[in-house]
């Protein structure tokens, strides 16, 4: 008998709506009030000042590694305005924009990198988890996390996102199975950057995208272009919408670029060219957007510079907050805190011996 | 009271726990339909439906990493891996997240979930049924480690676990599953994590065990008076971590003399912790060092030589003799 051929839906579309100057492709131009498009563009201007900050500050020694996020603020921020206060965020480690953007404070952040417990820190409401090093291993969380918002009936859809590298870890395989059997309400972001520390994307996978690995597990994937918001944001409201109406969950290949390098302890000139990272700063997603609005008269040239301007007063009082708290925050017991929900007496016993040497020492000082 | 099996006093465990908080879940491989491999989730699915417990695909990291979303959602999954021997797939989601979340999160967020797993040998299974590993489990901060080795205080610890605001890892003993039956009550029960229990009392030496182990125990200490008119003290952990070193040195310092029991192989056991405690806080009531009886330092042998490296009643009774003699 001759081979039938099973037909197992594999079409995989890349979806781009702006071109490389900004001017959009009107048919493809997603529904987004004046309000949100300025928002996003603040967020997108906040993200990448607020990194350049850091970066500065790491290498004068006042925080510690970080993973800067310059060239993905599209593919973070685009993704996350999709989402509802009810929904929740599921990060990896590279998306402080899209955590700031849920409420998460830069002081915070910058406490965290700074090596302060006091960092994690997330108010009550906020349904972000927090930073995930480990890769790839947080996928099956929001998948968690969206299979009780099964049980309760809840109409919440939970994002999450990872990289290009994370594809390859056997937990994403494990997430997007469960996701697609149980048909969980979850929109998977993944971030190719096309790096995964020295690792390009071309020696991750023999996968022509990484989008079609939806299709192996009963789930749609989806490429965007990861610069261009407007797409991203288009894809991600599509996958939340289906999501919430309880169609199931959806893989989106965000690509985009890692215009710096993977962490502040990483030297990218060892492993790419200049020629590379040129280019890409060429599709730079805060110049695309910033053109579009431009050509929509949603800003200026003056409103621009007014807005660089709050931004960067932002920061700053952000810094003086980090400073401040970072100066009062010299209680190493904490470090005992929230191991468990109630410290147990063994623990107890253990933190008075850590309180001992430390008054010990301080004595021998004064 | 009716007398039930291990296997039946857990069953009846979740059974009335999930009868009372709907937040509790069931996941894991074949412990819905088939109601475990062992039996202990049966009937379970038939009462609760598939929404409470979940026949998931064969993916241990995948189970524990989504029970942790659960937990983290604000519900209590208990899952099974289906043996410990399998869990190690899991580990890296119990050490790297379910033992760290609230930590991470400054206490916005909890782990309360428990992940059940038969342990141990003495069944005559095949290669990786028969691991003991608790260490593993106790060696990482952030998690809590249970053993019980009845069924009266396995379906008690089960309940405890079940409400426990943190991970606990629920080792039960394959080989008491089904070994005997104890009267249970009907009424609910729990026993609190972090103590352990003396089982009988006696002045002259301190005997240490938990799980299956405890059997063997009972049954060496039952020799030594009858044959020797030694009266043992025989100790119950039943949980490894939080460790109740307080029972356990309180006795030691009364009897002088200590022999501990397990199954796992002997270097950097729950054995090794113990002494070093012993040693820490009543170094001058030892009369005699402390024994450690217990696997050997290799993987357990294939089931026909199982019992040789297993820790039974004449090893038990050699150690003590020796220690008595010292």
């Amino acid at each position: 008998m001759p081979r039938k051929e099973i037909d197992i839906d594999c079409r995989v579309e890349h979806l781009s709506v702006l071109t490389e100057e900004g001017r959009p492709d009107r048919d493809m131009e997603p529904e987004i009030p004046d309000g949100l498009l300025l928002k996003l563009y603040r967020a997108i201007v906040l993200g990448r000042r607020f990194d350049e900050r850091m970066l500065t500050l790491q290498r004068q020694g006042r925080i510690g590694t970080f993973a800067p996020l310059k060239g993905q603020e599209a593919a973070q921020l685009g993704a996350v305005a999709a989402l509802e206060d009810r929904d929740w965020l599921v990060p990896a480690f590279r998306e402080t924009a899209a955590e700031v953007w849920r409420g998460k404070k830069l002081e915070n952040v910058l406490l965290m990198y700074a090596g302060y417990n006091e960092g994690g820190y997330i108010e009550p409401e906020t349904k972000n988890l927090p930073v995930a090093i480990p890769v790839g291993t947080q996928m099956l969380h929001a998948v968690g996390i969206a299979m009780g918002m099964q049980y309760r009936e809840s109409d919440g859809v939970v994002m999450t996102f990872f990289g290009d590298g994370a594809t390859s870890e056997g937990d994403f395989h494990e997430a997007l199975n469960f996701a697609g059997l149980f048909q969980a309400p979850v929109v998977f972001i993944c971030q190719n950057n096309h790096w995964a520390i020295s690792i390009p994307r071309s020696r991750q996978s023999r996968s022509k995208t990484l989008a079609q690995k939806a299709i192996a597990y009963g789930l749609p994937g989806i490429q965007v272009d990861g610069n261009d918001i407007l797409a991203v944001y288009g894809a991600a409201r599509e996958a939340v919408d289906r999501a919430r109406s309880g169609n199931g969950p959806t893989l989106i290949e965000c690509i985009t670029y890692r215009l710096s390098m993977h962490t502040t302890a990483d030297d990218p000139k060892r492993y790419r060219k200049d020629a590379e990272v040129k280019e890409w700063e060429g599709r730079d997603p805060l110049n695309r957007f910033q053109n579009y609005l431009i050509g929509r008269n949603l800003l200026s040239h003056e409103k621009i510079a007014e807005l660089e301007a709050d931004v960067k007063n932002e920061i700053k009082s952000a810094l003086e907050r980090f400073n401040e708290r970072a100066a009062q925050a010299n209680d190493s017991l904490n470090m005992f805190d929230h191991v468990y929900d109630q410290l147990p007496p063994y623990l107890e016993a253990q933190r008075s011996e850590l309180q001992q040497e430390l008054e010990t020492k301080k004595k021998a000082e004064s | 009271m009716e007398k039930l099996t291990m296997v039946q006093a857990l069953n009846l465990a979740m059974r009335q726990e999930m009868e009372k908080d709907d937040r509790v879940i069931l996941l894991g491989e074949d412990v819905g339909v088939d109601g475990g491999v062992f039996r202990v989730t049966d009937g379970l699915i038939e009462k609760f439906g598939e929404k409470r417990v979940i026949d998931t695909p064969l993916a241990e990291s995948g189970i524990c990493g989504i029970s942790i979303g659960m937990a983290l959602y604000g519900l209590r999954p208990v899952c099974e891996m289906q043996f410990s021997g399998f869990s190690y797939l899991a580990f890296h989601q119990l050490e790297s997240h379910a033992a760290r979340l609230r930590a991470r999160s400054c206490g916005r967020f909890g782990v309360p979930m428990v992940v059940r797993m038969p342990y141990g040998g003495g069944v005559r299974a095949l290669e990786h049924h028969s691991e003991s590993r608790e260490i593993y489990y106790a060696h990482t901060p952030g998690l809590k480690m249970v053993i019980p080795s009845t069924p009266r205080n396995a379906r008690a610890l089960l309940i405890s676990a079940i409400r426990d605001p943190d991970p606990v890892v629920f080792f039960e003993p394959k080989a008491v599953y089904r070994a005997f039956r104890e009267e249970v009550p009907e009424e609910e029960e729990t026993f609190p994590i972090g103590r352990s229990q003396i089982v009988q009392n006696g002045d002259d030496l301190t005997l240490i065990s938990y799980g299956a182990m405890m059997r063997p125990a009972l049954e060496a200490a039952a020799v030594l008076k009858a044959e020797d008119g030694v009266e043992v003290e025989v100790i119950d952990l039943l949980t490894i971590s939080p460790l109740d070193d307080a029972l356990f040195t309180k006795s030691v310092q009364k009897t002088g003399r200590a022999v501990i029991v397990h199954e796992a192989p002997r270097s950097f056991g729950p054995g090794a912790e113990i002494v070093a405690r012993l040693v820490e806080k009543s170094f001058l009531y030892l009369e005699a060092p402390v024994r450690r009886v217990t696997g050997f330092d290799i993987h357990m042998p294939l089931y026909q030589k199982e019992l040789d490296y297993l820790p039974g009643v004449s090893r038990i009774i050699t150690a003590a003799r020796d220690t008595l003699n010292f």
